[in-house]
């Protein structure tokens, strides 16, 4: 056991960590800066299966109401006693035609994100939405999703939303509020005095009835869309450099080399599936000579970035400065060479635009970023012209929201005109201003000013406590409706279910306002696509078909067709060039990045968005995935920056010291920071343009030194019961809407104080053991052998254990051939982006439950996926620094250690070799998981599972049990889907054979067929990085790419003989020769 | 020193440790009966429906197929209670005044649905699938009994896992041709085997096993998930 005791605190020998770093051979991947520094505390947490704490019950108040309510549960226990069989069966009155009772229905639909539209299947099950995939018709989706549409089913069954409409807190009906609005509307002129807020806009059917109908009747209301996470620089940049508004859409697969400015295009923006899609097609491993390059110029550790082949961190004040010398090197007329670039960032970009101009013309891409300026998107625009790719690679459409323009410049004139008390009735749909307007506009003082509010929103929020009315708005899944995707791809919205809080939405109100108030959203909806559809633009179309059959075709399908933006063609303006070197001479003088000098830069939260997901447990609990914070926003910076502000990194995690002792001064590290995912992290006071917050700091190593990045969406006031209290900090309070990505000039001080971050990175700690292998597309197609080759780790020596053998069994005679179908799961290390849809798909499919921070900092987090994340080198040289994702779910082995331990055999093996978990068995020893060298099962420690809830219980995959407390769990593969594909392969061989009036021969007529059973995480993935199926089948996907892709698999832990189904295709990058730091392997 | 214990305390000692071992065993040979007793499985029961619906009258003396009212037993893993229209399908034609049927007549007037008194239950963590099962060849009769005899329906079996299990093991025992899924009445000596002679369950078994080519599937996620 550990000799340190409390008051002894270890700190990290920076040096000698350096030292070994740089003396070890091969590569050393490490989780976390504790593991880093590998001293007797982390040592000691390894030995730990389930950290300190996790088996007890401390806090005081908790476990009296857990006495409370075993007592309860006793009573009812003996009332049970003598019950009679139990429930009430209601069938339906005459049963809906087309509805198998106990089979799900799919519906095509597409969720609305920040305007734009992501294309959806949703499953009801008897009427209940309870899991949404990806339409692979729509171009936006392409049958996959992303975490805010899986967690989006939680969001409809939200107990929070439950406020009714309300006119000064008291009950109202619709008709009331529609009557009241419609006296605003008409008591002065035509709407003189009424503002219309609204969040962006897409829907064609909407528009038509804003434009056409409600401001054709009242042509004085004002319009203004408020959009916080979104930016207009693409469609201006577009604009500076062709003279017309326009933006941009990418072919991603057509481009040998990537560049990317600030662009994190493989996690945001309305097209981020797709071009994540597009991407890993252009990675694939059986054609490695076809790779594609990524090269990153960032302010962040983004998952781009991550996946980049060539990485180098910026300052966001400098991403201009590095467009420009891009723009320079590749020869842009008229674009000066900028000056105060670091020797090294000219080398890397030399280097980097040498490749752009080395490759065949539109074949490479430069792509900016969402929150670069309207001048680094003019220069990408001017490059990728140059280097011929306008019209190849990158796509220019018409804006496909409304009224494109400077969003932010016309919010704050809206406020203007509050103030000034212009604005006699303000109708606010959707958005949450007072939470999000940003710190120099000050929307609450200036609501105050408007005589009338109304609020047409999900919750009851921030904005709708300071309205008059508040009109529940319905949810996607509630109400028809449209939307477009990125592309333009029009979408019909189908409800699946009633709005379970009442309501409607903007379409109902404006056709109750309008002078035919009879109509609602469906036929708005369908009178719209009629028109389209009999526009004489459509003669091809329309001659063709009937209207009834085109549209109940674009319902089933989920799009609409010929909707999509037609490709512009575009000829960058001759003064496009001289425009912007101007912009750029009038760019501030260049400064050098110091801690006197540091810079922030905000960004949307990948789990809570603006703060629209704020109320969202699926989404609060994900683990972030550079980071794996959950529950928390913090202040991300990098080691450099951290060591010179002085801050005491993850000082203690010993609760009896919270409080207590504290580490001030020169950095040091707590060895045990981290365990339990308990990070107890200092708190810094930014004071950024004369406004201050706290935030807690967290050092991801591999972010651009002298820059913090902070996440929106956090610190809300009224999200909702899950989303309110304690649940990070609001940085809008210091985000200015003129400049709302980054700026220069924060200060910084130390509090003093300090605050818990659940963070899960060292949680399922697996020893080290090079658990991630990497290396080049080079010396892949030289020798793929590499990765069988790989230094053992702990172990120190090269070895190859059974690979290619038939795995070692202690039980003689054992063997692993399975008649039938033999599942197993490939997961493609290249492909993954850490995007975590996997894991909250997981959560959606099989019913798991959220435990919460403090559960979460005990490392009792139920997902049974989990993504891990490995760096790999010296944290304080972040140019060459690595991080590599690696999902984890249920190894489903062959041995499997855990089925060995088991007293109760409440975990076996099935026929077709899949490790079963049941629940009803399991008595909740534990076992199991402490024999589990891969750390992948769950305990339900306490009661997670909300029982008490109503419209949660909606909200739960028939098909799966729900577990109660004391009960292990784990990846089942989805077992039931597997189960149903077989039943329904059952039948169908059934079938065959008595129409051949032949016995049955189960081998060849009840086959599911390949692709016939997706696993949840499968379905999910936009990188197509998780291949499940029929080992047995040598025709099948995975079987094709284990036998293709021999020596680049492997499977984990490989000399424990446990012997895996699921394995790991290794990850390959592409990175430029030229720029691969010598000496420690490649990569 | 005088003697603690007098000299009956050596057989009291063996009667106490048999009788402890004794009790715990009778107690839990009690506890195992009790389990599977009628009292405890809900066997047996029968209770007050809303309407007084006779299987008996419906299906043995009307002959009613049980796919009229339970449709989707070969499609889907829940067999379905009929929904108030298919009552109506008759009652508005026949037994219009009757005073049992008000409560039909007013759910389908009102669109309130009636509220049937469950019979069946599988717990929570069992996951039973009605179509494979009809598709293989099991009976309605082999789990629900005669419930063309029943006035009211009880439950037949334990519910229990080893009373799944007892079929699972050796689904020969129950097998039946598939056209005789539905038949309440099918016995097995009404065929004939190729030697002419009449089937018995165990000949017919086994061979409509080997036809269906028919598994024996005692897995754990085959029924739990």
């Amino acid at each position: 056991m550990s000799s340190m005791t409390q008051n002894e605190k270890p700190t990290l020998d920076l040096e000698a960590v350096m030292k070994r770093l740089e003396s070890s051979d091969g590569k050393q991947y490490w989780r976390s800066l504790e593991e880093l520094a590998a001293g007797e505390g982390f040592q000691e947490m390894l030995q730990r299966e389930f950290p300190r704490q996790a088996g007890e019950w401390t806090d005081p108040v908790t476990r009296r109401k857990f006495l409370t309510l075993m007592g309860a549960s006793l009573a009812l226990a003996g009332l049970s006693g003598c019950r009679p069989p139990g429930g009430k069966i209601v069938p339906n009155i005459s049963d809906p035609e087309g509805v198998v009772p106990g089979k799900p229905l799919f519906y095509a639909t597409a969720m609305p994100h920040a305007g734009y539209g992501m294309g959806l299947l949703a499953e009801s099950n008897q009427g209940r939405p309870t899991k949404v995939e990806g339409n692979p018709e729509q171009s936006a989706s392409q049958g996959a999703t992303d975490v805010f549409a899986q967690a989006s089913v939680l969001g409809l069954y939200d107990p929070d939303r439950e406020a009714g409409l309300t006119y000064l807190g008291q009950p109202r009906v619709w008709d009331d509020a529609v009557a009241a609005l419609r006296a605003e509307l008409t008591k002065s002129g035509k709407g003189k005095g009424v503002y219309l807020l609204t969040e962006t806009i897409t829907s064609p059917t909407l528009l038509n009835q804003l434009e056409n109908e409600f401001l054709n009747d009242y042509p004085e209301v004002q319009w203004v869309q408020h959009e916080p996470a979104a930016s207009d620089t693409p469609i201006a940049g577009a604009k500076a450099a062709f003279g017309v508004a326009c933006q941009p859409v990418y072919a991603m697969a057509q481009a040998d080399v990537i560049f990317s400015l600030d662009a994190d295009f493989l996690s945001r923006g309305p097209g981020h599936l797709r071009y994540t899609r597009d991407f890993s097609s252009r990675r694939n491993l059986e054609k490695l000579d076809k790779m594609n390059r990524l090269y990153a110029a960032e302010s962040v550790f983004s998952n781009t970035g991550i996946k980049a082949d060539n990485r180098l961190g910026f300052r966001a004040v400098e991403i201009d400065r590095v467009a420009q010398f891009l723009a320079f090197q590749l020869k842009v007329e008229g674009i000066s060479e900028p000056k105060g670039l670091s020797a090294q960032a000219r080398h890397w970009l030399t280097i980097a635009a040498e490749d752009l101009a080395s490759r065949e013309k539109g074949k490479t891409l430069v792509i900016a970023g969402d929150e670069a300026s309207t001048l680094c998107h003019a220069l990408a625009a001017l490059i990728n012209d140059k280097l011929g790719n306008a019209g190849k690679t990158v796509h220019y459409i018409d804006p496909v929201h409304a009224r494109p323009g400077d969003r932010a410049k016309s919010l704050r004139a809206l406020v203007d005109d509050m103030t000034m008390g212009k604005v006699q009735t303000l109708v606010i749909v959707g958005a949450n201003p007072v939470y999000t307007a940003g710190a120099d506009i000050d929307f609450k003082a200036a609501l105050d000013k408007v005589p009338t509010r109304f609020r047409l929103g999900l919750y009851h929020d921030e904005t709708s406590r300071l309205c008059h009315w508040h009109i529940p708005d319905s949810h996607y899944l509630e109400s028809w409706g449209d939307v477009r995707a990125f592309d333009g791809t029009a979408t019909i919205i189908q409800p699946l279910i009633a709005p379970l809080f009442g309501g409607g939405n903007l379409h109902d109100l404006f056709a109750d306002l309008s002078s035919k108030p009879s109509r609602t959203a469906v036929d708005l909806v369908k009178d719209y696509w009629k028109a389209w559809f009999s526009a004489p633009a459509r003669a091809g179309l329309n001659s063709s078909t009937t209207f009834e059959k085109f549209y109940r075709k674009s319902l089933h399908d989920g799009v609409v067709a010929g909707t999509n933006f037609p490709y512009k063609q575009v000829k960058p303006l001759a003064s496009a060039t001289a425009d912007a070197e101007r912009v750029l001479a009038s760019l501030p003088e260049w400064t050098v990045g110091s801690v006197s000098n540091l810079e922030i830069t905000f960004r949307p939260d990948e789990a809570v968005f603006d703060g629209r997901f704020a109320n969202n447990g699926w989404l609060l609990e994900m683990p972030k995935s550079s980071t794996k914070i959950t529950w928390d926003n913090a202040a991300i910076m990098s080691l450099k920056t951290a060591l010179e502000l002085g801050v005491a990194l993850m000082t203690e995690s010993r609760p009896e010291l919270e409080g207590g002792k504290y580490h001030s001064g020169a950095a040091s590290f707590g060895i045990t920071g981290g365990e339990h995912g308990r990070a107890f992290v200092d708190t810094l006071r930014f004071t950024y343009q004369g406004r201050t917050l706290v935030l807690p700091v967290w050092v991801v190593p591999g972010h651009p030194d002298y820059t913090i990045n902070v996440q929106l969406g956090y610190g809300r006031e009224r999200a909702g019961k899950v989303g309110t209290k304690d649940v990070g900090a609001d940085v809008y309070k210091i985000r200015v809407a003129s400049d709302p990505w980054s700026g220069l000039g924060v200060k910084v001080e130390r509090t003093g104080k300090q605050h818990i971050l659940a963070s899960t990175q060292a949680h399922h700690y697996m020893e080290g053991r090079n658990l991630v292998r990497s290396g080049t597309a080079e010396q892949t197609m030289k020798d793929d052998h590499w990765v069988h080759k790989v230094n053992g780790g702990g172990h120190g020596e090269e070895h190859d254990h059974g690979h290619g053998k038939t795995p070692l069994s202690i039980l003689d005679g054992k063997d692993f051939t399975y008649k039938g179908h033999k599942w197993g799961m490939v997961i493609n290390l290249t492909a993954c982006t850490g995007c975590s849809a996997c894991v909250v798909a997981c959560q959606a499919e099989n019913n798991i439950p959220v435990v919460g921070k403090l559960e979460v900092t005990r490392g009792r987090e139920m997902h049974w996926i989990r993504i891990d994340r490995y760096f790999e080198g010296n944290p304080l040289k972040p140019e060459e620094l690595k991080a590599h994702y690696q999902p984890l779910p249920c190894m489903q082995c062959e041995n499997a250690p855990c089925e060995q331990v088991c007293p109760v055999a409440a975990t076996a093996h099935s026929y077709d070799g899949l490790n079963d978990m049941v629940y009803n068995r399991c008595v909740g020893t534990r076992y199991c998981s402490n024999n589990c060298p891969y750390k992948v099962r769950r305990f339900n420690f306490l009661q997670y599972t909300d029982y008490a809830s109503v419209s949660l219980k909606m909200v739960s995959n028939p098909e799966v049990t729900v577990r109660t407390r004391g009960v292990m769990e784990k990846c089942t593969y989805c077992v039931q889907r597997i189960r149903q594909a077989e039943v329904e392969a059952e039948k169908r061989g059934k079938l065959k054979a008595e129409r051949e009036g032949r016995a049955l021969n189960r081998e060849s007529d009840c086959k599911i067929q390949d692709g016939e059973v997706l696993s949840a995480c499968q379905a999910v993935c936009p990188a197509g990085a998780i291949l499940f199926g029929d080992l047995n089948d040598p025709k099948s996907k995975i079987s094709q790419a284990r036998a293709k892709l021999e020596n680049l698999n492997y499977s984990l832990l490989d000399e424990l003989n446990t012997s895996p189904r699921t394995t790991y295709l290794a990850e390959v990058r592409n990175p430029n020769p030229k720029l691969v730091s010598s000496g420690k392997g490649a990569g | 020193m005088p003697q603690v214990f007098p000299r009956y305390a050596n057989v009291l000692t063996w009667v106490i440790i048999a009788g402890v071992f004794l009790a715990a065993n009778i107690g839990g040979v009690a506890a195992m009966i009790f389990a599977r007793s009628p009292y405890a499985t809900h066997s047996q029961l029968m209770l007050t429906q809303p309407v007084q619906f006779s299987h008996a009258h419906h299906v043995n003396g009307l002959g009613i197929d049980c796919r009229y009212c339970h449709n989707s037993v070969e499609d889907s893993n829940y067999a379905n209670i009929p929904p108030t229209k298919t009552c109506m399908n008759c009652h508005s034609q026949i037994w219009v005044g009757s005073k049992m049927l008000e409560p039909v007549r007013e759910s389908f007037r009102t669109g309130k649905s009636l509220e049937w008194e469950r019979i069946h239950r599988l717990s929570d963590f069992v996951y039973f699938d009605h179509s494979i099962h009809v598709t293989k060849g099991v009976g309605c009769a082999s789990c629900h009994g005669r419930v063309d005899h029943m006035q009211a329906v009880y439950q037949k079996g334990t519910l229990l896992m080893e009373w799944c299990l007892d079929c699972h093991r050796a689904p020969e025992r129950y097998l039946r041709p598939r056209d005789q899924v539905f038949n309440m009445d099918f016995k097995p000596e009404d065929l004939q085997q190729a030697n002419g002679k009449p089937h018995t369950q165990a000949t017919l078994g086994a061979e409509l096993r080997k036809k269906y080519d028919i598994r024996s599937l005692i897995e754990c996620s085959t029924c739990h998930r």
